[in-house]
């Protein structure tokens, strides 16, 4: 039984022009102490799944979902308060821009405090302690101190930190991280990514790491999940996943990786993720992909078996023998 | 923070020499004579106006007489009122409690309701709640002062009878006055119903002052809290479970007030203004009255005294307004 159980999910956006379907049926499974990525573009629903989970979403977005379970805990016949419980407890998230997602107007160790209070009960002096245990944890210097200090009065990479000692305040068994390193400097990404990955050999809570830098996939992922346009196009080991693409998407974004490119021009895929307006009615990558056919512009592929990264094309690559259905 | 301190009072400097040249000016362009007002309908003689001209030193010329006024203030006075001979100093602070004492309970009138009103209004946007407030923020706000007096006066006290027309406290009490506060004098005195009748007086004064900055203050929480809402941080706080109260009164409150502070500042300018009417309809013993008053009799002292003194009271409370800020907002204190 998997830690995180998705099936089926999908997040509407009621917006001036009619729904904006920004999650498409996607399944995902996270198992205790593994670290899945999810990565693609801008606009694939990567993060809009996640906030769908953490209940985080707007009252604009209209979730469904077949199945959506925590830890045994059913989160879609919870009530929100039971939910609240879970949430920032044994689920946990970190967000894109650590600068703007700490409250300026509180002392960062305030914040810290807080969950554990609500979540743990602690005391004030166990609080204390356990706020200095954390930024140690998180490799903050001179904790005792840093926990007065606000927001503001610290760089982008020590907001991270404090992000995420607060996100793992009260041990979860699952941390969603939502693009932690975007924001910040190439040095201090390995740092932060490293500091994620040997929490998770700590403290062996699950990991989810949505990312659209497939180098940082490489380096700490085992589980590989792509999106495209709102849909889960491809799922594999990340082994596999680099060595045979089965989704032309992947392939294609794994092609235009600088380390990868062969020719002097970086390749590109053309064009840009669908929109609201310019969805296409069959396989969703049709317009962009070198492959696509007239049954691909017409039909929208189920998903492939196991075997096949439960790819959504086809016509996947990277097979002994090319699958016609 | 003391620097910080240090350089907001010097910008008083200009601001308060302005003041007084401006409240100096102010009165002896409005046409009319004071020695003239004094005299009545009687009239006067050639002889004892030129006397009471030279008594007043209005012979002299006009910079000399606001270089005299000048160096006066700076020393701490005021001059005398020419009605009452008495110092304006004396008289502004022997009526200014009964205006602090209105305004204070106006501004709380206006802040213990215009912040919830505008909290839940921005949590229930868009919403009848949210709706039928803005609408009667607008209405409070762009109703005239002295026409909302006389309506509440009609209806509390004259159909309904629950309040008295003017006045601090009935006739039937008398005790000192210790403070000049009459909430706490009547207190402090222990005569039965003495508080209740000083609470009764300065219900509907309250109401009508507390108007205005009320329907100002819940539009600008509103707006503030809208903006906050939407920020990253109160996504974090939702991410760590905690409760909507808890993120709306704390979280994005704290936030939402930088902005409500400043307009909270600027309502105390309207509310002294505002009290110069609301004094005048209830029959109020303080210096909107006052000042009202010496405007008609052309007591220029007490205009220009009090007009500065105001304009200080003014001022001093921006100056603790941007303190605040630094409490509530740790980026604005200077380090």
């Amino acid at each position: 039984m998997s830690l995180l159980r998705i099936r089926n999910l999908s997040v509407d956006f009621a917006t001036a022009s009619g729904k904006f379907r920004a999650v498409d049926s996607v399944d995902q499974d996270v198992d205790t102490g593994e670290i899945l990525a999810i990565v693609g573009e801008s606009g694939s629903g990567k993060s809009v799944s996640m906030l769908a989970l953490m209940g985080l979403l707007p009252w604009t977005a209209t979730v469904t979902a077949d199945e959506l379970t925590f830890d045994g805990h059913d989160l879609l016949k919870m009530d929100k308060r039971a939910r609240r419980k879970i949430v920032g407890n044994d689920l946990a998230m970190i967000f894109q821009e650590p600068m703007s997602s700490l409250n300026p107007c509180f002392p960062v160790g305030w914040q810290i405090k807080e969950s554990l209070r609500f979540h743990l009960g602690l005391n004030r002096a166990e609080r204390h302690k356990r706020a200095i245990e954390l930024f140690e944890q998180v490799g903050i210097p001179d904790p005792e101190k840093r926990l007065s200090v606000f927001p503001h009065q610290m760089s982008g990479g020590m907001n991270q930190r404090v992000m995420i000692a607060m996100a793992i305040a009260c041990k979860p068994k699952l941390l969603i991280a939502d693009e932690p390193t975007t924001a910040l400097d190439v040095t201090i990404q390995a740092q932060i990514l490293d500091l994620l990955t040997s929490l998770r050999e700590e403290t062996g809570m699950g990991l989810v790491l949505i990312t659209h830098d497939m180098g940082v996939v490489a380096e700490t992922a085992e589980r590989v999940s792509v999106q495209y346009a709102g849909q889960k196009i491809e799922e594999q080991q990340v082994l596999p996943l680099f060595r045979k693409p089965h989704h032309p998407y992947t392939s294609a974004l794994l092609d235009a990786l600088p380390e990868r490119a062969t020719e002097k021009r970086l390749p590109t895929i053309p064009g840009v993720v669908p929109g609201q307006f310019d969805r296409p009615a069959g396989c969703l990558f049709s317009p962009r992909c070198k492959f696509a056919n007239d049954k691909c512009r017409a039909e929208n592929p189920p998903p492939l078996g196991e075997d096949l990264g439960k790819a959504r094309c086809f016509y996947p690559l990277n097979t002994d023998e090319r699958v016609a259905s | 923070m003391l620097k910080y301190v240090l350089s907001r009072l010097a910008t008083f400097i200009p601001t308060f020499i302005g003041v007084t040249l401006i409240s100096f000016a102010f009165i002896r362009v409005l046409p009319g004579d004071p020695i003239v007002v004094m005299a009545g309908e009687r009239g006067i003689t050639e002889e004892r106006y030129a006397q009471l001209e030279q008594q007043f030193g209005f012979d002299r010329p006009i910079y000399v007489q606001f270089w005299d006024y000048f160096t006066g203030v700076l020393q701490g006075d005021l001059g005398n009122s020419f009605v009452t001979k008495r110092p304006v100093w004396d008289e502004f602070f022997s009526l200014f409690p009964a205006t602090l004492e209105l305004s204070v309970c106006a501004m709380i009138f206006a802040v213990a309701l215009g912040l919830p009103a505008g909290v839940i209004a921005a949590v229930n946007r868009g919403k009848f709640f949210d709706r039928a407030l803005m609408s009667t923020a607008l209405v409070g706000y762009s109703m005239p002062i002295f026409w909302w007096a006389l309506l509440l006066i009609i209806v509390f006290s004259g159909n309904l009878g629950w309040t008295p027309v003017s006045g601090r406290i009935d006739l039937l009490y008398y005790f000192p006055n210790a403070t000049g506060f009459m909430l706490i004098d009547s207190i402090a005195s222990g005569q039965d119903g003495a508080f209740v009748s000083a609470l009764r007086h300065l219900l509907l004064p309250t109401i009508v002052l507390g108007t205005i900055p009320l329907a100002v203050i819940a539009r600008q929480t509103r707006s503030a809290m809208l903006e906050v809402l939407g920020e990253d941080y109160i996504r974090t706080a939702r991410a760590k479970g905690m409760s909507p109260g808890r993120i709306n009164g704390i979280h994005a409150l704290r936030n939402a007030l930088i902005p409500v502070i400043t307009v909270i500042g600027l309502s105390v300018g309207t509310l002294l203004a505002g009290a110069i009417l609301t004094e005048t309809i209830f029959s109020w013993p303080g210096i909107g009255k006052w000042m009202v008053d010496s405007i008609f009799r052309r007591d220029y002292p007490v205009v220009q005294g009090g007009l500065l003194l105001i304009a200080v009271m003014v001022m001093v409370v921006n100056l603790t307004v941007d303190m605040l800020y630094g409490i509530i907002n740790p980026k604005i204190r200077k380090r």
